[in-house]
């Protein structure tokens, strides 16, 4: 059989056993030698003793979403690896290494026609003083996959380098027994060699890159409540913020977060937190507060399963109508959503830009999935977004904070500007900001968030949108790669599909939308909600010129390209 | 404190007070709050521009529009944690933070306790009228159990929160009750609580006329604390909790160091963040 452009690999174990350390040393170990992909995981709950799987999808070409069958699936143990359900999904073509100690393979891997190896890592570790069976399995996917058993030591070097040389001993020794044992085994699928390197390559998170885009975009000050899955972005930032002289405070709780970060905006710092759901549920009236007095900010939203706590460990774009509609009262603001690890760098650094340029908060909608997956990636490019507010910086005369300009962006007055002294509000306000209750005032106020929003010019990163047939899919988030991924493979078939994908989400884009969908004949909507939320919100704001279906899912169940490519071959 | 280098503007009270005229009923305490405000600002002659006044939702946090100082009129309860986002970014301005017995110890409590915990360096006024007054009689965290209202028919029942126990407590860096009635004795603590590092927290006795009219009583119940301040946190707790509600003065000081990351301070390339990522 030929090489292949990617390969899927699926370790899982019950918590505690090393599956995820696994995967990331393979993943790590594949970068390094120049492929490029996608390590992500999937958990329950539990802190240690649940169930844990990491997922690693290796290729030539840049690829991020989850493969539609897994090429191989190595248990450590399969304790509660039931719980997956689907979510790993193996067929004919799978080959599975099962330790008989480790239990039983959940049932659909009988079902798959998989073809199921045992091979007893647990005993071969015993081999090795202090072996542990997740290095027995790394050297087994090493074996497989056609590295050497050297590749894999580097990045476990380097990762234990502080448990000290027995330590390192031990899993290089357990490595090369795995390594061994695989010897016997066939596999017949192998990775096409890897391209060479001609750009700087990174390995980085999805929260790591919105980090890295707050930081670029010129956010100096965050506040911190953890949750997951959006942790990772506040703990990337409470050391690199110091290191650019900035400052993260732990706040008490979101509610605290979100006003820390209004406070320290209005005292002239681009402010961001992050949080997902939940969190983002008790920071929406301070979002209100925030788009009355006209305070920028940026809120990152790494969604995860809804309602209430749901899933924190599993991805969902069920919160695009709260980020849209969740405040009381008209309350014009920002909402974009990043398309893929990279662009968590881009758009939160876009989105920290539009900001303070337009003085109004902006909500950006991750996910759990791009959140927390780490991708093999070529350096993003610099992009010269770089948030810059209107200040009233020398003030003769009357200030009027909110005073009604031609953009409608008003320039702001920073404590310690003599002259410029104002009460910022979330009371209704005359343009002077004194507070008042008159419906002129009212109006004229509501009219200036509107337009200034409406009426800045956002260019071309709106939305991606690639190709030209008159299907078009239509989706956001995260669900842009998969989406790219399936119209790749139509197009082998002959089937032109165009991809529409809204970076930008509020204020909407009604003109821009309409020209991309011009000679559309069919609309294929795809998004990972069980109440077809995005679908609901472009009948609300868009003409949707052309027969429509919805291809909507809750999570936890990832959308793969396979399914996205049936629905488009299905429709003729 | 603020910014020094700048030539003083403004140190007569009156130029500390703005145009906006307050929504306070007549005979409100709050009025005397406000002029203790701008009496303490002259005499430690801030720039006005450099002192902000954040606040929260009730009528005592109407105060900051009231003062010719910058403001902020948030939304309830979460004053103390705008002013932290604030301060830590913005350590040269004078932050002072408005509240009533409402917004500060019922739906902002939380944020009191860490507050007094994290001890930046700002001042903590609460207005305390033992009454919802905005929303027109309510009972408060600290209105007395056998107290009437239409939403508690007979009285809550319900033991009041104390507050300066739950300051000291939790670690404020000072503790004082002032009585509105005396703006002059207001304006000298205030202006001692802003110039103590840390996180001053100022009870001000501030009778609402309307729903409270019983607070009239007040002022022949307000009394000098009979022993002087300390600084020892087991003396403070002693005399806190025996105290009765209307000892007026500094009763507590400590010198705990304010909480101040550096900001500012350093600049690296951020080219160098990237070497995290770097394969």
């Amino acid at each position: 059989m030929g090489a292949s452009p990617s390969i899927s690999i699926a370790i899982v174990g019950s918590g505690g056993t090393g599956a995820l350390t696994t995967g990331n040393f393979l993943f790590e170990a594949a970068s390094s030698a120049g492929w490029l992909g996608v390590f992500t995981r999937t958990m329950g709950p539990q802190i240690r003793g649940g169930e844990a799987a990491a997922l690693l999808r290796l290729a030539v070409e840049p690829v991020e979403s989850l493969p539609d069958q897994f090429d191989l699936l190595i248990g450590i143990d399969w304790l509660n690896a039931h719980r997956f359900g689907a979510e790993i999904m193996v067929g004919p073509h799978s080959l599975v290494i099962s330790d008989p100690r480790g239990g039983e393979p959940p049932p659909i891997v009988g079902q798959s026609g998989a073809r199921v190896i045992e091979v007893p890592m647990k005993e071969l570790a015993k081999t090795v003083p202090d072996g542990r069976s997740n290095m027995v399995a790394l050297g087994i996917a090493a074996h497989l996959l056609g590295f050497t058993a050297e590749q894999l030591f580097a990045p476990v070097e380097k990762r234990l380098a502080d448990k000290g040389t027995a330590a390192i001993e031990a899993s290089r020794a357990a490595i090369k027994v795995g390594f061994d044992a695989a010897a016997s085994l066939s596999f017949d699928k192998h990775l096409a060699p890897p391209k060479p390197i001609t750009a700087q390559r990174w390995l980085l998170s999805g929260n790591e890159a919105t980090a890295l885009g707050a930081i670029r975009g010129g956010i100096r000050f965050a506040a911190a409540y953890p949750i997951t899955p959006a942790t990772e972005v506040l703990e990337w930032l409470a050391p690199s913020l110091v290191k650019v002289g900035g400052v993260l405070l732990q706040a008490e709780d979101e509610l605290a977060a979100i006003n820390m970060i209004i406070g320290a905006s209005y005292g002239g710092t681009p402010s961001l937190t992050a949080t997902s759901g939940p969190g983002l549920s008790l920071m929406i009236e301070a979002l209100g507060l925030a788009t009355s007095a006209e305070i920028p900010i940026v809120v990152v939203d790494v969604m995860r399963g809804g309602p209430s706590t749901g899933i924190p460990t599993k991805s969902e774009q069920g919160d695009l109508n709260i980020a849209i509609y969740g405040m009381h009262g008209d309350a014009p603001h920002l909402v974009l959503a990043p398309q893929s690890v990279a662009d968590c760098l881009f758009t939160t650094q876009w989105a920290t830009y539009l900001a303070e340029a337009t003085q109004a908060p902006a909500i950006v909608l991750s996910d759990q999935y791009m959140g927390q997956a780490r991708a093999a990636i070529e350096r993003p490019a610099d992009v010269a977004f770089i948030g810059k507010r209107s200040v009233a910086a020398e003030i003769s005369g009357p200030y009027k904070r909110y005073a009604v300009a031609a953009n409608g962006v008003s320039p702001m007055a920073i404590p310690g500007t003599r002259g410029g002294q104002y009460t910022a509000d979330g009371l209704t306000h005359a343009e002077n900001a004194n507070p008042t209750s008159g419906a002129a005032d009212h109006l004229k106020q509501l009219d200036k968030r509107r337009d200034k929003l409406d009426n800045f010019n956002y260019g071309d990163h709106w939305a991606s949108v690639e190709g030209s047939g008159d299907l078009v899919v239509l989706t956001w988030g995260s669900l842009t790669t998969t989406a790219r991924e399936a119209i790749s493979r139509a197009a082998a078939d002959g089937i032109k599909v165009r991809l529409v994908a809204p970076r930008l989400l509020a204020p909407v884009q009604p003109d821009q939308l309409q020209a991309a969908l011009a000679g559309a004949k069919r609309i294929l909507v795809v998004e990972q909600t069980h109440g077809a939320q995005f679908h609901r919100y472009l009948r609300a704001h868009y003409d949707l010129p052309a027969p429509v279906r919805v291809f909507n899912r809750p999570g936890p169940l990832p959308i793969t390209a396979g399914e996205i490519h049936s629905a488009i071959a299905e429709w003729k | 404190m603020s910014a020094i280098g700048k030539p003083p503007l403004a140190c007569k009270p009156g130029d500390y007070k703005s145009a906006v005229k307050p929504i306070w009923c007549p005979g409100c305490g709050d009025y005397h709050v406000l002029m203790s405000f701008t009496r303490a600002f002259a005499q430690l002659k801030l720039p006005p521009e450099d002192v902000v006044v954040v606040s929260g939702i009730g009528c005592s946090s109407r105060i900051p529009a009231y003062t010719n100082c910058y403001g902020f009129h948030g939304v309830h309860g979460r004053s103390l944690a705008l002013a932290a986002g604030l301060k830590v970014t913005r350590p040269d301005l004078t932050v002072v933070v408005a509240s009533g017995d409402g917004d500060g110890y019922s739906i902002g409590g939380n944020h009191f306790l860490h507050a007094c915990r994290r001890n930046i360096d700002m001042t903590y006024v609460v207005m305390d009228n033992h009454i919802y007054g905005m929303t027109k009689g309510q009972p408060s965290p600290t209105t007395e159990p056998e107290f009437d209202t239409a939403l508690s028919p007979g009285g809550t029942g319900v033991r009041p929160f104390h507050p300066l126990v739950v300051a000291l407590a939790s670690g404020a860096n000072f503790i004082a009750r002032c009585f509105s009635g005396d703006p002059n004795e207001t304006a000298s603590v205030l202006a001692e609580a802003i110039k103590h590092p840390g996180f001053s927290f100022v009870e001000i006795l501030s009778p609402c006329v309307t729903f409270r009219p019983d607070e009239s009583a007040w002022k022949d119940m307000v009394h000098p604390a009979p022993v002087p301040e300390t600084s020892d946190q087991g003396k403070a707790a002693r005399r806190l909790m025996t105290d009765d509600g209307f000892n007026l003065g500094i009763l507590y000081r400590g010198s705990r160091k304010p909480y101040q990351p550096p900001v500012g301070t350093t600049s690296i390339d951020l080219a160098e963040l990237e070497k995290d990522f770097e394969l």
